[in-house]
């Protein structure tokens, strides 16, 4: 432990902190994808259930979001591994 | 309209495609070549897509239809476990490679100690768990079959039969896996056939799927904006999730995900390159959104299309066939029927890995008495074991469809299914986080979790009364009303689904944990799980085998029959030129058995592998060495402690010599402390009798002259004697410094002598008489004459002082002894007393009192001086009077001069 520096060059440092990221991800996506059960449902007395095409273009736009930064950060840390 | 023949036919065609893409790619594969497709990233992602089955394929539309958006939980769980990669799955393909794993049975077995009971337990749920879900498949392949049998209105030959359809469904699938799945022995070898046919499945399966919902979409709904508004109007248009169910169900798929046999298969098993997992973190998302994306427009379309009473989990091929698209109905069938095997297929192979490695192996090598030595090639017995096994699951998952009689929702098997595999979830995580984690507590866990999951999901699954009785559901089991399956502990009203995963997995895991804290790990368990846990620390595996008396033909042999003789030849040879031994078979190094239990346990799993060595190596043999290596805390502990150990030591040693310096420095000053009072004793005792005898001639007036004379002279003597200690003193420092120059020159051994009793006897008023041997005395010597001189005029001066004899006489004889010429001085007193002999050589030493001539220096010096010499010096107590015998070495010169001497002695 002692032996690595406290601090990294620039690059070193993006490097880790795209990793961060990458351990993130997940856990941003399970958020955004817990956020339904906070939606009015159809059982729920007096209220009218979120339409289903609103659930739908949520929940497949959070798949693609997470896709998307999923594709951009493994082509930043095959970058830098290069 | 396609009829079922036409449909048959085409089926038929594809299956041929398979068969042959399988074997071109096994052949490639043979000829090394066409890597950069069978070892790619894209293939590895398709690989993966054995996840989405028929279940997935058909049933998510007819899930969909029923509870609205909550099949999507089924892609999110396992699309997170993807995205969030670096967590779980990069350390699962780093250790599944590094041990070689064959299975996710033999994973946690190879975890726990390499334990057999282990990966029987394991094998046996995942058999249990894993068969309806086969059934599910041949169930799935069957019924779209009869749909399209129902649309060609009995236009065939006969009523479709779908028993005998089923039966062949599963002989079909099982040739396919025994012919391509077991073609290799080393389970860890990719399978290229199977993985190269799933991949094109899986690409089948997304065309087709994408093409019924892009027809459902522009076709029939006629856009999207068109599509959404009729989803807001259907029956399923507005959103109504139970929260609990939506939160369990991802966190479920996603165990299920990593745990599922199959998955473990083409995640671990069949990995070719970590790298791969990376790529596959966005591309499998992105393959699993694909394949849910037109779920709900085809539900819809298919809600509004279809009859009401129509199976909904068959929409993806009932409303193209309704819209009179035969083609696109066919490609659907295509997809579906390809979902089911692709699925049947690596389920079967992973499943009869584990029941040959872990059940039929073992029960074997029991069986056969003398184990693992005997001769016989074990690789058929293997290969055997494991299509036996093929056979064996394709036949309970055909059996368990006919039992089930082919009812139920394909979802609801689907999720028993998952429920039962997850179990393994909590053995697992803990197994590669955790070193705590022990066998004790993997097999309560699993117990409990497999038994709750059992009681709660799996029997209530056949229906009220079928297996578990209706009281049961009702009264609890024996009556007791908190053990009811869907309430169990009183907690009602939750949904059974998230009943069973609550219950079977927190209760799971906490018998895991508690009883993992509980007990002790055996040794070898202790070695996988710091393997495990620190996959990513360790650059060298810690060793498992002591070093023992075993033969390397022993193992070749076993080797041989378990590799092959090619393979094992070339793995010895590696291992031999890897040793320096080059044409001789390796030394069983502790380092070359572990990596041979390594080759063993990819083709016959940990447990199996490491019996078998244990046979030859005499009993699971780990040292207290590797005992060390497991307890890594210990270890460096015990690392510290020794150079602790070492510094300490060191210090010790210093301190010694220290104080070893110490007293010598306390003798030095000892010895300064007297010599400074002998010398100041020495000094002021003629100082004395000069002050005294000067204050005399000054203060007496009058005096005789003769009184002044003999006082002037008494002043005299003294103040000679003080200059002759003085010039000791300085002679003797010169002499002790090493300071002093000697003036070699050569002369005979008879003028030294000549002159020195000359000398003596004018310095001396006593009488002495001298007895010499000249003609013995000519010997010529090359050394310093002056101070041999000096040596001699001190020796005979004493000898004139002290010897007390009525007539004095002092014998000087000379004789050659050894190279060595020996002056002896013996004159006819009492000689030295006993107890002062050994003190003559030192300072200040004096025999006898009151004479008060010399200052004891005398004796001192001529020692130095006969060292310089390179002679010695001895006082002779045996003999006769005072004796005193110097001894000289004779140089080249002297040495030559000495033989004619003593030639010319002997005349």
């Amino acid at each position: 432990m002692s032996r690595n520096p406290i601090f990294l060059e620039r690059k070193s440092y993006r490097r880790r902190r795209i990793m961060d990221a990458v351990r993130l991800l997940p856990l941003f996506g399970l958020g955004l994808w817990l956020v339904p059960l906070m939606w009015p449902r159809q059982v729920d007395p007096g209220a009218d259930g979120l339409a289903m095409s609103a659930v739908l273009i949520y929940i497949f736009a959070v798949w693609l979001m997470l896709i998307c930064l999923c594709v951009v950060l493994w082509w930043r840390t095959r970058r830098a591994e290069d | 309209m396609v009829s079922l023949n036409q449909l048959i036919a085409v089926c038929l065609i594809y299956v041929a495609g398979l068969f042959t893409v399988a074997f071109v790619a096994e052949r490639a594969a043979l000829n090394g070549q066409g890597k950069w497709l069978l070892r790619s990233p894209l293939v590895y992602t398709l690989s993966l897509s054995i996840y989405c089955t028929a279940w997935t394929f058909y049933g998510a539309v007819g899930y969909a239809v029923r509870s609205g958006m909550e099949y999507v939980t089924i892609y999110l769980g396992p699309s997170l476990v993807m995205i969030g990669w670096w967590w779980l799955l990069r350390r699962l393909v780093r250790i599944g490679r590094r041990q070689r794993v064959t299975s996710v049975a033999d994973l946690i077995s190879s975890r726990y100690g390499k334990s057999n009971t282990l990966a029987i337990v394991v094998t046996l749920m995942a058999v249990i768990g894993v068969t309806p879900y086969i059934a599910l498949q041949l169930q799935s392949v069957t019924l779209s079959l009869s749909i399209f049998a129902a649309s060609d209105g009995g236009t065939a030959a006969q009523p479709f039969n779908s028993a005998r359809a089923a039966f062949l469904v599963a002989a079909g699938l099982a040739v396919f896996t025994v012919l391509f799945g077991t073609r290799n022995l080393n389970a860890n070898d990719r399978h290229h056939g199977v993985v190269i046919a799933v991949a094109v499945e899986a690409v089948v399966k997304l065309v087709a799927l994408l093409a019924v919902g892009i027809f459902v979409v522009w076709g029939v709904a006629g856009g999207v904006s068109e599509t959404l508004n009729r989803i807001d109007t259907s029956p399923i248009g507005q959103w109504r999730q139970d929260g609990g169910r939506w939160a369990a169900l991802i966190i479920l798929a996603a165990a299920a995900f990593v745990c599922l046999p199959r998955m473990f298969q083409v995640l671990v098993v069949e990995n070719d390159d970590e790298r791969h997992l990376q790529t596959a973190s966005w591309a499998f998302p992105l393959y699993l959104m694909l394949m849910s994306l037109f779920v709900v427009p085809i539900a819809v379309v298919g809600l509004d299309l279809m009859p009401t009473g129509a199976n909904p989990d068959f929409f993806v091929l009932s409303v193209p066939l309704s819209q009179g698209q035969s083609g696109l109905a066919t490609l659907s069938f295509l997809g579906g029927f390809s979902s089911a095997t692709s699925m049947v297929i690596v389920a079967t192979l992973a499943l009869s890995t584990m029941v040959s490695n872990h059940i039929v192996m073992p029960v074997w090598l029991a069986l056969r008495k003398g184990g693992a030595q005997q001769s016989g090639d074990v690789r058929n017995v293997v290969i055997l074991a494991r299509r036996l096994s093929i056979l064996l699951i394709i036949l309970l998952g055909y059996f368990y469809y006919r039992l089930s009689g082919g009812s139920g929702a394909l979802a609801a098997i689907g999720l028993i299914s998952f429920g039962g595999v997850a179990q393994f979830l909590p053995a697992m995580l803990g197994g590669i986080f955790w070193r705590g984690a022990t066998r004790s507590g993997a097999l309560t866990g699993l117990a409990v979790g497999f038994s709750i999951w059992a009681f709660t999901m799996l029997l209530p699954s056949f229906g009220e009364g079928s297996v578990l009785s209706r009281d049961v559901f009702e009264q609890g089991l024996f009556g007791l009303g908190w053990l009811r399956p869907q309430a169990l502990f009183g907690v009602a009203g939750l949904d059974p689904i998230v009943h069973a995963v609550w219950w079977s997995l927190s209760l799971n895991t906490f018998a895991f944990l508690i009883v993992s804290l509980c007990s002790f790990p055996n040794p070898l368990e202790r070695l996988q799980g710091a393997q495990f846990v620190n996959v990513f620390d360790h650059a060298n595996p810690a060793q498992g085998w002591s070093r023992q008396a075993v033969g390397s033909e022993d193992l070749m042999i076993m080797a041989q029959r378990i590799l092959g003789a090619a393979e094992a030849q070339g793995f010895f040879d590696r291992w031999a030129q890897h040793q320096r031994r080059p044409k001789q078979l390796p030394e069983a190094t502790p380092d070359f058995v572990q990596g041979l239990e390594r080759e063993l346990a990819a083709s016959v799993g940990a447990a199996t592998a490491h019996a078998m060595i244990a046979q030859i190596m005499g009993g699971a043999a780990v040292s207290v060495q590797d005992l060390l290596a497991v307890a890594d805390e210990s270890a460096q502990i015990l690392e510290y402690s020794s150079q602790l150990e070492e510094k300490s030591h060191e210090l010790s040693e210093t301190a010694a010599q220290l104080r070893e310096a110490n007293e010598k420095l306390t003798q030095l000053s000892v010895q300064k402390d007297i010599f400074l009072s002998q010398i100041s004793h020495e000094l002021r005792t003629p100082m004395t009798s000069i002050r005294a005898f000067s204050e005399i001639l000054r203060d007496t007036d009058e005096m005789s002259s003769d009184e002044q004379t003999h006082y002037a002279s008494i002043i005299h003597s003294e103040a000679i004697r003080l200059t002759r200690l003085l010039n000791d003193l300085l002679d003797l420092s010169v002499l002790e410094n090493g300071e002093v120059t000697l003036n070699e020159n050569e002369g005979t051994l008879r003028a030294v002598i000549e002159r020195s009793v000359l000398t003596a006897r004018a310095g001396s008023g006593r009488v002495i008489r001298i007895v010499r041997q000249p003609e013995l005395e000519e010997i010529t010597l090359i050394t310093d004459m002056d101070r041999l001189s000096q040596v001699f005029i001190n020796l005979i001066t004493n000898a004139i002082k002290y010897c007390d004899a009525a007539a004095p006489e002092l014998r000087i004889s000379v004789a050659v002894h050894e190279g060595a010429v020996r002056v002896v001085f013996q004159d006819n007193g009492r000689g030295i007393p006993d107890e002062v002999q050994k003190f003559i050589f030192d300072k200040f030493a004096r025999v006898g009192t009151g004479e008060g001539e010399g200052a004891g220096l005398g004796l001192s010096i001529c020692r130095e001086i006969v060292g310089r010499l390179g002679g010695t010096v001895q006082y002779l107590p045996e003999a006769q009077g005072a004796t005193f015998r110097v001894s000289l070495p004779i140089g080249t010169k002297a040495g030559e001069s000495l033989e004619k001497t003593g030639i010319r002695a002997a005349e």
